[in-house]
Parts: structure tokens; C-alpha cells; sequence
């Protein structure tokens, strides 16, 4: 029983991660029709400039931690919108070009990643409070798991209300069922793309700080790993739902941790995979109601 | 005459790149020693391979605009699959190449059904899953056959005489000519038939082609599995080549990369496939050893960090290319004519 | 007195098809223009070529005299154009109080007449559009047309689907409307025509083959039955 209360409170904490980088991901797709492959290398880029920063600041790891994770989060919403900006925006009416830029930007930015810190893992060092652990129903569960538990809440929170309550969230929300309708209301959604690409970078981000307290390390190809999980998420929870994703990214997590721990390690990423095929055969638009794009 | 022309080209290309064994060229810069050289012609084999194979992923995506990004994993099965036989199972050559054989056609038969149930991104997306759960089912190493990280080593004794040893390199770069050859031959063939048409239409306007009573998704698993077959054929190749089996060919660097190869060549262009992907190998293995040479690593930090990244360095061009130069390079001559090159764009959008 | 939309030479093409080949007509200032035809000439594409939906391969477009041709759809837009388009395409995640917030331009938009026009509108604010009838879905999209004042509004089909009371509840708006603003209506049913349009524009095969008063056509039923291949009067 213990067993099984650590690992969902584990899984639940992998499935934060997933859900952060999916939210995004959904986002620009249903908005913007791009599929961001440099979302990988954005995560990427926000952990190595969580953990540069936070070794420049020095002091305490919780000080590091802070200060690093927050401007990490800065750095990759601004890293985003410059992509926007200039590598995107010009190829708007080409989807197939800005896939493709977005392909040669994952290539491009991981490289030089690893060329700048080298392909080692840099250690990430927690505060003592997390790496203690809380009993739960009998299991010892490390505190880290909660903090990303609940910072992944407070942005689904977060996110939903601002999709419900500002007028962005309202331009965006139309925006993903019917983009033409938009501009013919005299709205220039192309400034909406700006911010939800930058929003992306942000949820990135902090997605990569995660990983480093989760994994206990950044390393170079942990943006690629976790994006295709967050790809299979984003097609299993529906373009453009971020209630889709986060159910998704949990149910994903879940069956990941279970089928390796349970059968044996490597058969959950299977699963996982086969699951994505089983869901596309089954709704081709995946399981959220369809947005109309 | 144009006819004449059409073949003459090819075949020219074709009698040139056979002699090159027995040059003693140096062509400094490009390559580190003269053309007959072991190194260099093992560079050369490895560019040829990788025409071949992207050549083989352009059937799939510059003519039929099937945008997938799992292409890499039967590469891999052409690799891995090969290995094992010989190594692990100790099978003999003629039965392994069967067997592969039979193999590189049932799994893109399978997994082609699945994955054109749906199409566009979606279709994109299952292919790249299956080919994730490739690289997991390699990493997972069962029964020790993989060897994991590790990889495998190839168990030379079932491979004829003349292709083991050094000495032999050339033989290995006639090996790859010849698969280029067979690709470039096969897909010429399949192009220019009804079926290759139907691909074309396919691609430029697929509702259009329902309307015309056509079914597109046998045709569609028709390329699909051609095309696959023609990427586990260069796995084989690719294996002999590197004398061994490595996970390097089940990651999303390496799928991407074939992607990135035929845009760089121009989608839809025979020609242009080719060579995009004997460049981009060119490039990245040259680029590599630049990285690692004692010139560039006594630059400044600025400069150091990309020149030693070949990656980068390929990214950054991909990057420009796709702004500048969307026909891929095989589009420049007509660019530099001032002629706009045949509208052999990337398709609107990822056929459905 | 500048006419509130002028066209010049306007022609669009859809892929291989040549859908309007060079119109060309006036929108005067104040009442109802329709723009008629039979289906499929090009009376959607006009209008959405006016908006700037559709690329126009060639012509001119002026709205109330300044030249818009080359401008995003976002842009003539905020010039004072209402689009009322063919499939309302109202947001169905959106509440109906969203949908008209969304279409928000001005520093005062005129929910007071919008909800005296359809009061209905009002009690089902906070209801989702999707779930809303064919009729009450008109509205909303007319509605957030109005919300804003506008040189031109450009309404296509509000009647098509409608059941017959709904029909007369819009005409009436419209006719409401028409009185604040220019109005280029595209309609099939010939008796909302008769009761709205000043002047019509009527097109065939991409081309304009007749512009003139309303009632002139209307009173004509031959002249009707040759442009429209319908049964002119009352139905």
C-alpha cells in the first residue's frame, strides 16, 4: 500500500512537469497552428539558466533555488518571444516552414546548450526541508514531490482563470475555435501569438527547474524526453484544452510510473506510447471535445 | 535529346562516383586524405548511404507529403534486426538477410495500417511514438540482445571476405553506391508510375483525389511501405559500415535529422534528396572533426562554442535555408537563373 | 457624396478558379444595398474579400472614400466595418455576454440598443453560444455587428434557415440597424429585399450584370426570373 501511495505521489509529480510543457504546447498549437518542436529546447534553456543563475547568486540552495527558478522562468518566456518574433511570425501563412524552423531551433539551441556546459549533468542542490521526507498512509514520500505538485496546481488555477476572466484569455480562447473570426472582429491576434509563445516559454521553463529538483539534475537531453511525453499528452488531452492536458498528463504519468515499476522498467514508456496510438485510432482528435481550428 | 539528357546525367554522376575508389585525389579541406584512401572512402560511403536514405524518406514526404517523423526507426530495425541475427542468434547471412527482408516489409505494413487511420499532425505524432517505443525497446535491452547503451557488436563471420577489413573500405563504398543506386532506381520507377501520380495528387490536394473515386490510404501505405523498405535496406548498409550497432540511430536527433536532409536538398526533388543528404553527412562529419581540432579549440569562447558544435552550425543553416531558400538547395540554380524554381513547394499542410 | 464602399475591378481566385472576375459597384452612403445572385456566383466571396479574408488578385476597394486595399483584415476592420458572416461562426466555448465582449471596439459600445433589438440576449447572457438555436446564434452574431458604430455593416444571409417569425424578427433589426448605419446585404429571400434594400447588385458567374434602384428590379418579375432564375413577388 505504501508502495502504491509513493509512487502515484511520484507520478503525480512527473505528470506536474508534463503538464506544464503540454499546457504550453497545447496552447500555441490551438492558437497558432505550430507545432513547437523547440519547446524541448526551451525547457532546456531554462533549466541551464535556473542553475547558472542560482550559482552565481550562491548562498543558500532554497536562495539559489528561488532566485534561479524565477528568472529561469524570465529567461525562457523572453528567449520564446524573441523566437516568436523573428523566426516565426515572418513564416505565418507557411505551417509547414515553421514547424520546420521550429525543428532547426531544437537542433540548433541543444547544441549549443551542450557546447556552453558541456554534456555532463549539473547537479541541482535542494534545501534540507525538501530533500526530508513526509509520511503519507505509511509511505515516506520526499517533500520536493509536493512542491512540484502544488506549484503545477497553482498555474492549472492560474491558467484557467486567466483564460476565463482577462480579455487575452477571452481573444485566446476564441482564438483557438476560430482564428479568422478574431481578426474579422478587428482584433490583430497576431500580438495574442506573441504572448502564448512567450507563456509557452514561461510554463517551459519552469518545467525544466522542476525536472532539475525532480531528477535531481540538469542535463542537456532531459527537454527532449520530456517534450515527447508532453506531445503525447497534448494529443491525448486535446489541442488547445488546458483541462485536457492536465487530466492527460496525470493519467500518462500514472501508467508510466505503475507499468515500469509493476511489470518492469521500460514497459511504461511502452504503454504510454501504445496508449497515444489506442486514443488516436480511437478520436483522431484526441479525447477533449474538438476545438474547431 | 531531353530524354538522353535525362539519362546521360545520372549516369555520368553515376561513372564518376564508381572510379572514385581508385583515385589518388587529394581534395584538400573536404576530406583528410586522398580519395582512395580507407578514411575517406569510408566518408564518402557514409554520405552515399545517407543520399540513399534520405532519398527514400522524400517518397514519403516531398512526393506523397507524409509528414512523419518516425523514419529513423527502420533504419534501426534495418540495423539492429541485422545484428542481432548474426550476432546474437548466430544465423547465417542468407537467412538473416531473409529474414530482415520479410521484417522490413511486415512492420511498416502493420504499423503504416495503424498509423494512416489518421492523418496531418496526428499521423505525425503516432510516428514518432512508435518510434519511441523503438528506442525504449532498444534501451530496454531484452534477453541482452541490444546491448542497451552499449550497443552491439556485428560478428564478422558470416560476412563475405570482401567486405571485412580495412583494405576493403572500398568495396563497403561500392556496397553504398549501389543502395543509393537501387533507391534512386526504384524510386524513379515508383514515381513515374500511376501509383506515383496518385502520391503527387495526393500530396498538392487530397480531398480532390476522393472526389475522383480514388481511396488515397492503400496508395498512401503503399509509399509508406516502400519507403521503409528502402530505409531498412540502408540499416543493413549502415551496419556493415560501422561494424556494429549503436542507439545513436534510435534517437529524435537522428529522425529530425533525415527530415532535415531532404528540406536542405529540396522535398520532392529526387536530385535534391540526394543531396541534402550527402551534405548534411559531409557536412556533420567534417564540421565534427573541425570542432575537435586544435585550431578551434584555441579560439575565444565566443566563437569556440559554436564552431564546435556541428549540430548548431547545421541548425543555424537549416534555420536560414527554410527563410531564404524554402526549395531546398537543389532550387538555387533556377534561383541564381532568376527563374522561380518549379513549384515544387513544401505541401500547404501535411497531407491528411 | 462619397459612397460609403466602392469597388473597382475587384477580381479573386481560389486555387484554379476564377470566382470574381473583376466587379465593380457602389455602396451608397445610408440604406440597404443588396447584393444578389443565385448560389455560388461569388456573393461570399465578395464580402469576404471585402474584409480581407480571401487574397484579391486584383482591384481596388475604398471605405467611405479612403482606399483599405491593401490593409489586414484586422485593420479595415477597425475602420468601422460590422461582418455579419454566412455561418454566424459565433464562439460556441464562449457565453453569449463573451461573444459580443469580444467584439468590443469602441470606448462605448452600445449594449442598450443591442439588447432593445434583441432582449433575448439579454436573459441568456451567461449561457454557452454553442447550445444557443439557429435564430438566437443570428442574433448574437448581428448583435455584436451593432455593438460598435460602423461605416458600413456587411450581413450575409441572416435569413437562411431561419423559421419565418425569426425571419421578420431579424429583418427588423436590420432595418433598425439600417438606419444607423450603410448596410450590403447579401439575401435569397426576395421579400426581406423588397422590405430593406435601397439599391441592388447582382451578380452571375463572378461578374455584375445589373446595379439599380430595388424596387425597379423587384417590380419586374421576368427581369427577376432571367437574373435569378426564382419566381419575383411574394412567395
Amino acid at each position: 500500500m505504501s508502495t502504491l501511495v509513493l509512487l502515484t505521489i511520484t507520478g503525480l509529480g512527473l505528470g506536474a512537469m508534463y503538464f506544464l510543457v503540454a499546457s504550453g504546447l497545447s496552447l500555441i498549437y490551438g492558437l497558432m497552428g505550430v507545432l513547437n518542436f523547440a519547446h524541448g529546447a526551451l525547457i532546456t534553456v531554462g533549466a541551464y539558466a535556473a542553475w547558472w543563475i542560482g550559482e552565481q547568486v550562491g548562498g543558500g540552495f532554497g536562495t539559489r533555488l528561488l532566485v534561479g527558478g524565477a528568472l529561469g522562468i524570465v529567461v525562457g518566456a523572453a528567449v520564446a518571444a524573441l523566437i516568436e518574433l523573428v523566426l516565426v511570425r515572418p513564416l505565418y501563412r507557411r505551417p509547414v516552414e515553421q514547424v520546420l524552423v521550429t525543428v532547426g531551433l531544437a537542433l540548433a539551441l541543444g547544441a549549443l546548450v551542450q557546447g556552453i556546459w558541456g554534456a555532463d549533468p549539473k547537479p541541482i542542490l535542494l534545501p534540507d526541508w525538501m530533500f526530508d521526507t513526509t509520511t503519507v498512509l505509511g509511505a515516506n514520500v520526499p517533500n520536493d514531490r509536493f512542491v512540484e505538485i502544488g506549484i503545477a496546481a497553482a498555474v492549472l488555477v492560474g491558467l484557467t482563470a486567466f483564460l476565463r476572466y482577462t480579455r487575452f484569455g477571452l481573444v485566446i480562447r476564441a482564438g483557438v475555435e476560430n482564428r479568422a473570426m478574431v481578426t474579422a472582429l478587428g482584433i490583430d491576434v497576431r500580438r495574442a501569438f506573441t504572448i502564448v509563445f512567450a507563456l509557452g516559454g514561461a510554463l517551459a521553463a519552469l518545467a525544466g527547474v522542476l525536472s532539475g529538483v525532480y531528477f535531481g539534475v540538469v542535463d542537456p537531453a532531459r527537454g527532449t524526453s520530456l517534450l515527447i511525453f508532453a506531445f503525447i499528452v497534448v494529443v491525448i488531452g486535446g489541442f488547445g484544452s488546458i483541462g485536457g492536458s492536465a487530466v492527460a498528463a496525470v493519467a500518462v504519468a500514472l501508467i508510466q510510473q505503475y507499468a515500469n515499476f509493476y511489470a518492469s522498467s521500460g514497459i511504461g514508456d511502452l504503454a504510454v506510447v501504445m496508449l497515444l496510438a489506442a486514443v488516436l485510432l480511437v478520436r483522431p482528435g484526441g479525447l477533449a471535445p474538438k476545438v474547431a481550428h | 535529346m531531353r530524354r538522353a539528357l535525362g539519362i546521360g546525367v545520372p549516369v555520368g554522376v553515376l561513372l564518376v562516383l564508381a572510379v572514385v575508389p581508385e583515385l589518388g585525389l587529394d581534395i584538400p579541406l573536404l576530406f583528410n586524405g586522398p580519395l582512395d584512401s580507407p578514411g575517406t572512402l569510408q566518408l564518402l560511403a557514409l554520405c552515399l548511404l545517407f543520399a540513399g536514405i534520405a532519398l527514400s524518406y522524400d517518397l514519403l514526404f516531398g512526393v506523397t507529403g507524409l509528414l512523419s517523423f518516425g523514419h529513423a526507426l527502420y533504419v534501426a530495425v534495418g540495423v539492429y534486426v541485422t545484428a542481432i541475427a548474426l550476432t546474437r542468434w548466430e544465423w547465417g547471412l542468407v537467412p538473416t538477410l531473409a529474414f530482415v527482408a520479410v521484417v522490413g516489409l511486415a512492420l511498416p505494413l502493420v504499423l503504416g495500417a495503424v498509423s494512416l487511420r489518421v492523418g496531418g499532425i496526428a499521423f505525425a505524432m503516432v510516428t514518432l511514438a512508435f518510434a519511441q517505443a523503438g528506442t525504449v525497446l532498444v534501451q530496454k535491452n531484452p534477453y541482452g540482445w541490444t546491448g542497451g547503451e552499449e550497443g552491439t557488436g556485428l560478428n564478422y563471420e558470416e560476412i563475405p571476405d570482401g567486405f571485412v577489413g580495412v583494405l576493403n573500405t572500398k568495396n563497403l563504398y561500392w556496397l553504398a553506391l549501389a543502395y543509393v543506386v537501387l533507391v534512386f532506381v526504384v524510386v524513379r520507377l515508383a514515381v513515374g508510375s500511376s501509383a506515383g501520380h496518385v502520391w503527387r495528387a495526393i500530396r498538392e490536394n487530397e480531398p480532390r483525389v476522393e472526389v475522383l473515386g480514388l481511396n488515397p490510404v492503400p496508395f498512401k501505405l503503399i509509399a509508406f511501405v516502400l519507403a521503409s523498405f528502402l530505409a531498412v535496406l540502408g540499416g543493413i548498409v549502415w551496419l556493415l559500415l560501422i561494424g556494429g550497432a549503436t542507439p545513436e540511430v534510435t534517437t529524435a536527433n537522428f529522425t529530425l535529422a533525415l527530415l532535415v536532409m531532404v528540406v536542405l536538398g529540396g522535398a520532392g526533388t529526387r536530385s535534391g534528396a540526394m543531396l541534402g543528404g550527402f551534405l548534411y553527412t559531409l557536412l556533420d562529419q567534417r564540421l565534427g572533426s573541425l570542432a575537435g581540432s586544435s585550431e578551434v579549440q584555441g579560439l575565444p569562447d565566443v566563437l569556440r562554442v559554436p564552431l564546435s558544435e556541428p549540430l548548431f552550425l547545421l541548425g543555424a543553416l537549416f534555420i536560414a535555408l527554410v527563410f531564404f531558400v524554402p526549395g531546398g538547395l537543389a532550387s538555387l540554380p533556377l534561383r541564381l537563373r532568376g527563374l522561380r524554381p518549379k513549384r515544387e513547394p513544401l505541401p500547404e499542410k501535411a497531407a491528411a | 457624396m462619397t459612397a460609403a464602399l466602392t469597388v473597382r475591378d475587384l477580381h479573386v481566385h481560389l486555387g484554379q478558379s476564377h470566382v470574381l472576375q473583376g466587379i465593380s459597384f457602389d455602396v451608397p452612403t445610408g440604406g440597404v444595398t443588396a447584393l444578389l445572385g443565385r448560389n455560388g456566383v461569388g456573393k461570399t466571396t465578395t464580402l469576404r474579400a471585402l474584409m480581407g479574408l480571401v487574397p484579391r488578385s486584383r482591384g481596388a476597394i475604398a471605405l467611405g472614400g479612403d482606399d483599405v486595399t491593401r490593409l489586414a483584415t484586422h485593420t479595415v476592420v477597425r475602420r468601422g466595418v460590422g461582418y455579419v458572416p454566412e455561418d454566424r461562426d459565433v464562439f460556441a466555448g464562449l457565453t453569449v455576454e463573451e461573444n459580443l465582449r469580444l467584439a468590443e471596439r469602441d470606448t462605448d459600445p452600445r449594449y442598450e440598443l443591442v439588447y432593445d433589438l434583441f432582449p433575448e440576449l439579454r436573459q441568456r447572457a451567461t449561457q454557452r453560444a454553442g447550445t444557443l438555436s439557429g435564430g438566437q446564434q443570428q442574433m448574437v452574431a448581428i448583435a455584436r455587428a451593432l455593438l460598435n458604430e460602423n461605416q458600413v455593416l456587411l450581413v450575409d444571409e441572416p435569413t437562411k434557415g431561419l423559421a419565418p417569425l425569426l425571419v421578420t424578427e431579424v429583418a427588423a433589426a436590420l432595418s433598425r440597424a439600417a438606419e444607423l448605419t450603410t448596410v450590403l446585404l447579401v439575401e435569397q429571400n426576395l421579400p426581406v429585399v423588397q422590405r430593406l434594400a435601397r439599391d441592388v447588385v447582382v451578380l452571375d458567374a463572378g461578374q455584375v450584370v445589373h446595379a439599380g434602384p430595388a424596387n425597379e428590379l423587384l417590380a419586374d418579375p421576368e427581369h427577376i426570373q432571367r437574373l435569378l432564375g426564382v419566381h419575383g413577388g411574394s412567395h
